[in-house]
């Protein structure tokens, strides 16, 4: 442990991720899965999979993302774990403990080796799996946390989860919703783990930086990705990146780093657009604007980014 | 080998340490926790190299036991009845990964009342999960049994994890006489795990526990599982056999005691089935053809074995240390299951008793023999008895008479 957080640094040299250019020209994830038209997750996964190879196991909790391995077709070339909704990374650090093990044994050679992925989506990532995250945080399992984030129950129909904005409307919350979002980010970086980052599909060269920087790390490291979800959030598919940058813009999603004991912006939206442009874009938010504006909402909405980036400095 | 005195726990982390476990994730609960402190003690000490990791809850750790042993490594993990209730969504998931291992759990009573005394409920709830069920009368037993589970368990035919049951407190914390096998006995008897095509390797990817769209392929899985479990009834038995050959201990899936010109048998699990071989050696000296018929293999149900133990019995007295509400006992279902429409079946009296560690005494074994005896004499099984006795009753009335006392006092006071 370093500076009091959960890494050990890797001496190889990092691969600069300048632009588009250097993205990885192979694509690991096959398509043709069964998630819907412009999923935002997809587009994150397939970005972060890309980076990492396919020497991994994708330790899965219950989401939308459990039927892309769907018997006997699966899209990963690496391996792949289902668990349950409450205990993905509790499957991870069984894997990673008997990986060690049976390296340390010297029952399989160093090149056998994973490394162990917990897939998961917000519901379990901000609710039911809470839990055992923090658990396997403070244990400093060597493991990759991807949560692609959606702000809702997306499987089973959108239903509220800690993850939904105040004011979305939600299969559970026609009015729109009443709590606010958790900082997921925040608390994992109250854990002082090897490293967090927040990322989105839509910006592919701030996402594979931090994926190889946080394939480089050992310890516990957050891969945290908005995914912007057309049946979800109620707009067409195509908007799916755009929509992705106006949530960067406007400064909703800030694009951070947690790392040696602090948190970076990788991207500091000047001027911020309106948050409304991001708001207005999705049915979800279309009480706001109609029958007529709710201007109290949308002040209270566009208040909390201001805060957030006059804290962040 | 040597000879010790053990308690049922440690002889339980005798057994993960002589099948030489590379990995025990652990989570304490009430009677179990002795198992893995004196797993963790030895590892710190460097007696056995095995390597236990604390987990936050026993729905992680089993969660961690099957992604491990699906990893390839041999798992040893305990627990006992709120946390196996915890754990049960992960005890119905698991099984289909058929990555096996062993989960010793220390029965005890579930709430509600929340109580830490010992009754079967906690690992019959687990009876149609897909783990295999041995359910241990003595330390012994429980040393034994963690062996053979291991070879059952991870039988190429079986390939399904394995609980080793036995009872909070009168196992748990009793100590007994135990022998412990040397461990080149032990190896020689437990080779090292063989991980298979079950296993996470960089050269070859697997996908494990994926979803199925449907119930064709549901189906499939689900019966070859269950198909596996059946298998592991002969191979039980072939393990059993080779291990009463080595270490001249034998434990059959139906063990017996004076059973076999018995005209009354009790039948029973765990560790009060010893009260009832004390039962059975009295009624005899009364000239009373009693015996007793204990499964230690729950699941699978050793079908052929009870009916060849039980068929030309006149009665059986089957005493549940659990309670199903609304039924009643679950082996008394169990066993006339077996024997319904079967030439010779006895006449079954059913009891349900030692609900959370309360004892069954030895007049209680001589009326249920009674009652049975007489249900096969009228042709006409009675209805199933809640064992209760009136003093019991008294108690009860009474605590609730001063608790309603003190209130009172206490309102007119203020």
């Amino acid at each position: 442990m370093k500076d009091g957080t959960r890494a050990v640094s890797d001496p190889q040299p990092l691969h600069v991720i300048r632009g588009m250019k250097d993205l990885p020209s192979a694509h690991l994830l096959a398509g043709g899965t069964s998630m819907c038209a412009g999923c935002g997750g997809l587009q994150a996964l397939h970005e972060v999979y890309d980076v990492l190879g396919a020497k991994t196991v994708f330790v899965n909790a219950a989401g939308c993302m459990t039927l892309l391995a769907n018997y006997p077709f699966t899209p990963f070339r690496g391996s792949w774990l289902y668990t349950s909704m409450a205990s993905a990374p509790a499957g991870a650090q069984g894997v990673r403990d008997a990986l060690d093990i049976l390296i340390a044994k010297r029952r399989i050679p160093p090149e056998e080796d994973l490394s162990a992925v917990v897939l998961t989506g917000d519901g379990a990532a901000y609710g039911m799996g809470l839990s055992a995250t923090s658990a396997a945080i403070e244990r400093g399992l060597d493991f990759l946390y991807l949560c692609y984030d959606n702000e809702g129950y997306g499987n089973t129909g959108q239903q509220a989860s800690g993850a939904t904005p105040h004011g979305a409307r939600t299969a559970t919350s026609g009015r729109g919703y009443a709590g606010f979002k958790k900082d997921l980010f925040a608390v994992w970086a109250a854990h002082r783990p090897a490293y967090a980052a927040t990322v989105i599909g839509s910006e592919p060269v701030d996402l594979a930086r931090k994926v190889e920087k946080a394939a480089r790390i050992k310890g516990p490291r957050l891969i945290l990705a908005l995914a912007p979800c057309p049946t979800g959030w109620d707009y067409d598919p195509q908007e799916t990146v755009e929509i992705g940058h106006l949530a960067m813009k406007c400064g909703i999603w800030p694009l951070r780093e947690f790392e040696n004991g602090r948190i970076v912006h990788t991207r500091t939206p000047h001027p911020r657009v309106p948050v409304e442009e991001y708001l207005r874009r999705q049915g979800r938010f279309r009480h706001l604007f109609e029958p007529q504006r709710d201007e109290q909402a949308l002040a209270a909405i566009q208040a909390g980014v201001d805060a957030y980036w006059q804290s962040a400095g | 080998m040597t000879r010790k005195l053990l308690t049922g726990n440690v002889a339980a982390a005798w057994g993960a340490r002589l099948a030489d476990v590379d990995y025990v994730p652990a989570f304490p609960i009430t009677p179990q926790t002795e198992i893995i402190e004196t797993l963790a003690r030895w590892y710190e000490r460097g007696e056995a190299g095995g390597r236990l990791t604390m987990l936050e809850s026993e729905h992680s750790m089993l969660t961690a036991a099957a992604a491990a042993a699906a990893t390839g490594v041999r798992v040893f993990t305990a627990t006992s009845s709120q946390g196996l209730l915890y754990a049960m969504e992960m005890m119905f998931a698991v099984p289909g990964w058929r990555a096996p291992f062993v989960l010793a759990n220390v029965s005890r009573a579930l709430a509600t009342p929340i109580t830490l005394e010992p009754d079967h409920t906690d690992v019959l709830a687990a009876r149609d999960s897909g783990f295999l069920q041995i359910h241990c009368a003595t330390c012994q037993e429980v040393l034994d049994s963690v062996l053979i589970a291991y070879r059952l368990a991870e039988h190429p035919r079986v390939r399904l994890p394995a609980i080793v049951n036995l009872d909070g407190f009168y196992l748990s914390f009793t100590r007994e006489p135990v022998e412990i096998p040397e461990a080149d006995a032990a190896r020689d008897f437990l080779p090292p795990f063989e991980a298979g095509a079950v296993a996470f390797r960089a050269s070859r990817p697997v996908s494990q526990a994926v979803a199925v769209l449907g119930g064709s392929p549901y189906s499939y899985f689900r019966y070859e599982a269950h198909l596996a479990s059946l298998d592991a009834l002969q191979a039980y038995d072939e393990i059993a056999a080779d291990f009463g050959r080595r270490f001249g201990r034998h434990h059959p899936a139906v063990a017996s005691y004076r059973a076999d010109d018995a005209e009354v048998a009790f039948v029973m699990i765990g560790a009060f089935s010893t009260k009832a071989m004390e039962a059975v050696d009295r009624l005899r000296e009364q000239g009373i053809a009693a015996g007793l018929v204990r499964p230690r293999l729950l699941r699978p149900f050793p079908v052929d074995a009870l009916r060849k133990a039980l068929l030309g019995r006149r009665a059986l007295a089957v005493i549940d240390q659990n309670l199903s509400m609304g039924k009643g006992g679950v082996l008394a279902t169990e066993i006339a299951s077996a024997l319904y429409g079967c030439r010779g079946a006895p006449v079954i009296a059913s009891y349900v008793g030692g609900l959370g560690g309360r004892d069954i005494g030895p007049e209680e074994f001589y009326a249920m023999a009674a009652e049975a005896r007489a249900a096969a004499d009228a042709g006409q099984a009675p209805a199933p008895r809640l064992l209760y006795t009136a003093g019991e009753l008294r108690e009860v009335r009474k605590l609730q008479a001063i608790a309603l006392a003190e209130r009172h006092e206490a309102g007119a006071a203020t």
